[in-house]
């Protein structure tokens, strides 16, 4: 079994944190796993987007075909809908609410939510409110990774050695308040199943 | 040993185990992550292996050429249009050949992301004469950087190695191998062999000319260049590359009835074109890039459409490919796909908060209404998002250096008042010579070279120009009183359209450095940055 998923954001925002994290769980679950992302110009402020693949069986392409997305993962609500045309029919669109705002034509925010919520899997958070809720702005990502876990066919415990890896350059500290982030992440998705 | 790896790194790791003594590169995208890993690795340091970078590709293209002529291994990388500026010694060490194994690893950009052409790198291979490298994947990119070094050695020839930005730039598991011994120093066997006289040119250009038959013969049988027979006569498939793995994506879950000929290493092996010629009705060709086997093989009418592909309207004529438009291609149904909604709206790169550049645009576009429109020449770079709302200050933009020369030309030409606008990495690439040129014949021109101490826009690595731009600047004959700094700051600004406006003024050439570091460079840097500048300035 293959698992699409597409990291969006703008550049800057850190969704190849997400992307090391879910690379680093499929490698511990012995997966094919391939990564395409964006360098260059665009890390400008301007839209960024990873293509993660996971697979048990060798993964051809580096990029993702239309339609074949099962998780479009956005740290910001409008870029969330810029790569639609990935997601599968019954994909699930996951996003942070809170909008980064650098250009002058952004969207209104409340037409932005309804098109969004109107897709038939959807779950719209606030996820940097959240995190800093918890103490640790930056980790509104490890937010958003916890709500879609259950959708990456990983298991929790290799997900958790990994945000555990990456982060523990940074201290104990920094490695705690991302595994809190990431139970928040998994309550809110039981939160929105129910 | 396994490693997740983007395409660039495995093929850094690669050239490490192949034995690298140097690499030599100016950064680019999408090839900078390279000479980056190089620069990284511990293993690089503990064997010496040269990786600071150059201060443009013809310069680091002609030092790799010096240590394989000391006998070395060397690898030179750039991005595409790098090999344009790079283009005189690839052309000419091809009818040299090379001593130690030498390597030239060029990054293509398919789809622009960012580049200002899409040219592919092929044909300049096949101008020189030399083999060409295409690996599908991250494995085959460690692997066949590996089999590049021992082409070059076996024929004594540089070989290419193309990249393109999406197998450079994506991500997967590579298992390395035992690393391959450097090389000792020792000169080349023939005291002659690196004399471009003609007399001597004459007799290895003939060299060359006779070794086509070996690299012939190389690819019709190199372990990258795979024939994978099927039953379906009907078509038959070339899949040049990372086009490979587009096509096989499409016959995930069934077995391919086509033949299909995957081609990573050129010249075109006949052998196998021939066999899909005889036995097939029609061929169609995925490449990332121009039509280059195409081209080649559909000959100059093509009027039976016996070859299809890029040329002919079946496939996407510009951008990278992807599966999608393989799949169309090859007859499969692809449901259309949900549209982006209309509520989504662009978000092209900017300049980020706070740079120097900004402030720097805004002095000059409060003196645009007095100076006149059109004649703001930029270049490549960070500055170059000047060309972009809000600023709308830069008019032209066309490659590195062009901002000085062609201000030089348009004011030969009758322009007034314009202005040249070039980054301090991009002046010493290729603007030092342009200025000589205006400072030769006294062109009345203001050139200014924003210098924010970084080659900015692939990720502010170390800029061969630091505290270098002044003296540069006086020794090539700027006069004293037309050198002025100004810093780029909102509370300069009045004082900076002033020192623009006086420089405008002067009937000759002047040089203004605005200077303030890059945002992105870590403050401790900048603080050692800032006590350099103020060292080289005392």
């Amino acid at each position: 079994m293959t698992t699409n998923i597409i990291l969006a954001g703008v550049g800057g925002q850190g969704i190849l944190t997400i992307a090391a994290i879910i690379d680093t769980a499929a490698l511990k679950n012995n997966l094919f796993v391939k990564q395409a992302e964006v360098h260059g110009m665009s890390q400008r402020g301007g839209a960024v987007q990873s293509h993660v693949r996971i697979s048990d069986k060798e993964i051809f392409s580096d990029l993702i075909p239309e339609g074949k997305a099962d998780l479009i993962l956005s740290v910001e609500p409008m870029e969330s809908l810029r790569y639609l045309p990935f997601l599968k029919k019954d994909g699930w669109l996951i996003t942070d609410s809170s909008p980064f705002i650098n250009i002058t034509d952004y969207p209104e925010k409340e037409a932005l939510y309804k098109k969004i919520n109107a897709i038939p899997n959807t779950i719209l958070a606030n996820a940097t409110d959240i995190a800093k809720e918890l103490g640790n702005s930056k980790a509104a990502n490890i937010v958003l990774l916890g709500i879609a876990s259950n959708l990456l066919s990983l298991s929790e415990e290799s997900i958790l050695d990994a945000i555990t890896s990456l982060f523990n350059r940074k201290g104990q500290r920094v490695v705690d308040k991302n595994i809190e982030a990431f139970f928040k992440g998994k309550e809110i998705a039981t939160e929105a199943a129910t | 040993m396994k490693k997740l790896l983007l395409g660039n790194e495995a093929l850094a790791q690669g050239a490490i185990d192949s034995g690298l003594s140097g690499v030599y590169a100016y950064p680019g995208t999408p090839s900078t992550e390279i000479t980056e890993y190089i620069q990284k690795s511990k293993i690089a340091k503990e064997l010496g292996i040269h990786s600071q970078w150059s201060v443009n590709e013809k310069t680091a293209m002609e030092a790799a050429l010096g240590m394989s002529y000391a006998g070395k291994k060397s690898m030179v990388v750039m991005k595409h249009v790098g090999l344009n500026v790079a283009s005189d010694v690839f052309m000419n060490m091809s009818v040299s050949g090379i001593n130690g194994g030498l390597v030239v690893v060029v990054a293509d950009d398919p789809s622009m992301h960012s580049s200002q052409n899409e040219q592919d790198s092929r044909f300049y291979g096949k101008f020189a004469m030399v083999p060409i490298l295409e690996p599908t994947n991250q494995q085959e990119a460690y692997d066949i950087t590996r089999y590049a070094f021992s082409l070059s050695e076996r024929f004594k020839l540089p070989v290419l190695l193309r990249l393109v930005t999406r197998l450079s730039h994506s991500r997967s598991v590579v298992e390395t191998f035992e690393r391959i011994a450097q090389n000792k120093l020792s000169f080349p066997e023939s005291p002659t062999q690196f004399q471009l006289i003609p007399m001597r040119a004459r007799g290895l250009y003939q060299d060359l000319l006779d070794n086509q038959k070996n690299i012939q013969e190389s690819a019709t049988n190199s372990p990258f260049n795979k024939l994978i027979e099927g039953t379906d006569i009907k078509l038959g498939i070339i899949a040049a590359g990372i086009a490979y793995n587009y096509v096989m994506e499409n016959y995930q879950d069934t077995t391919c009835p086509h033949t299909i000929f995957k081609v990573s290493e050129y010249p075109l092996p006949k052998k196998q074109i021939k066999h899909l010629l005889d036995t097939c009705e029609q061929i169609i060709v995925f490449e990332d890039g121009y039509p280059f086997i195409e081209e080649m093989i559909g000959g100059f009418f093509n009027e039976d459409q016996k070859v299809i592909g890029r040329l002919t309207g079946h496939v996407n004529r510009t951008g990278e490919l992807n599966p999608d438009i393989v799949g169309k291609a090859l007859g499969f149904d692809i449901p259309k796909a949900q549209e982006i909604p209309a509520i989504v709206s662009g978000r092209p790169p900017e300049l980020c908060t706070g740079c120097g550049h900004i402030d720097l645009f805004e002095s000059i576009n409060t003196l645009i209404p007095s100076i006149g429109k059109r004649r703001v020449f930029g270049d490549i770079g960070c500055s170059a998002l000047g060309v972009l709302p809000p600023f709308n200050t830069i008019d032209t933009l066309i490659e590195m250096g062009a901002s000085v020369t062609m201000a030089k030309g348009a004011t030969d030409a009758g322009v007034e008042n314009a202005i040249a606008i070039i980054g301090d990495s991009t002046f010493t690439h290729s603007g030092m010579t342009g200025l000589l040129d205006a400072i030769y014949e006294k062109t009345p021109l203001t050139v200014i070279i924003s210098d924010n101490s970084a080659i900015a826009m692939t990720g502010a690595q170390d800029s061969t120009a630091l505290g270098k731009i002044k003296q540069i600047c006086l020794g090539l004959g700027i006069e004293e009183a037309h050198l002025k700094v100004i810093i780029p700051l909102q509370k300069n600004h009045e004082s900076n359209v002033e020192t623009i406006q006086n420089e405008l003024d002067y009937e000759g050439v002047s040089v203004i450095i605005s200077q303030r570091p890059c945002v992105q460079i870590p403050s401790e840097k900048k603080a050692q940055i800032r006590a350099f500048l103020k060292n080289c300035q005392n």
